[in-house]
């Protein structure tokens, strides 16, 4: 039963963010690319976007961390790691690098992929194999 | 630098933000789960672990969230300028270095900053910068 919930309110999740994603601007990669080019008129929005996000997703934190489980009865799945290492660093300088060259990060990658977009299907694609090519790489280095 | 007045939106920025951070709270607070694409994804190369299902009902409302949009109205403009030779070389420097670096937008920029978290808090600075520089590189050095 707590499964099934627990997959249930994962839907709900998924399908509120993509929302969000539609309605703040972020699955538009224009809109996007428009926020990452700062010259010579610059379109500040998906600040607010973040802005948003990070104001109800600070309380929802607050909440989450004085509890040991989840109000469905799960494990609370928190980050514990602190160390700033290489490749955290360097990931994410790759990572922005490919952001800023179509104007697509991971999760408006699956919404584009909802619309049907056949651009939008290339870079999913993409993207899951360049994950894929990720954890090769680590699983050799093990 | 100025403000593009006629292209910014900030309420419809803000609107879309807080159910970006109602998503996050749902599934921080029933699931005790961090919704960081990146993570719940990379999650699913892993066979041998047994939460697969979750990770495949976010994902799920991920897609099909257009789909439900279009049965109540037109979507926004969605324009993607880039070729496909891009969009490839683009998907796997994504894919690639967000798994490297243990996170993206959602997991870093979003769920790791409404933490306070110092990783969070350096990647996103770190992806921000690279975005902004690649941007300019191409529009502005190379266009």
């Amino acid at each position: 039963m707590k499964k099934h919930l627990s997959v249930i309110s994962a839907i709900f999740s998924g399908l509120i963010f993509g929302f969000g994603l539609i309605v703040a601007g972020m699955a538009n990669p224009a809109k996007v690319l428009a926020f990452l080019d700062i010259t010579p008129v610059w379109d500040p929005s998906l600040a607010l976007v973040m802005g948003g996000a990070i104001a109800v997703g600070f309380v929802a934190f607050k909440i989450a961390g004085k509890r040991t489980n989840s109000f469905l009865g799960l494990p609370m799945s928190i980050p514990t790691l602190r160390a700033i290492d290489k490749n955290l660093v360097l990931g994410a300088l790759i990572f922005g690098i490919g952001w800023g060259l179509a104007g697509i990060c991971p999760a408006p990658a699956f919404v584009l992929f909802g619309t049907g977009s056949i651009k939008g299907i290339v870079f999913l694609i993409s993207m899951l194999v360049g994950m894929g090519v990720f954890e090769l790489i680590e699983s050799r280095h093990k | 630098m100025t403000i593009d007045w006629n292209h910014f939106t900030p309420w419809s920025a803000l609107a879309g933000g807080g159910l970006i951070g109602i998503s996050v709270a749902l599934l921080i607070l029933l699931n005790g789960r961090i919704a960081g694409i990146t993570g719940i994804i990379g999650g699913l190369f892993k066979p041998a672990k047994s939460d697969a299902a979750w990770r495949i009902a976010f994902t799920f409302g991920l897609i099909i969230a257009p789909i439900i949009w279009l049965l109540f109205g037109k979507l926004p403009e969605i324009t993607i300028d880039a070729n496909y030779g891009l969009l490839v070389v683009a998907g796997l420097i994504v894919g690639f270095g967000a798994r490297l670096g243990s996170g993206c937008t959602s997991g870093h920029g979003v769920c790791g900053i409404s933490r306070l978290s110092p990783r969070s808090i350096i990647a996103t600075l770190a992806f921000m910068g690279t975005g902004f520089l690649t941007v300019f590189i191409a529009r502005h050095l190379l266009g």
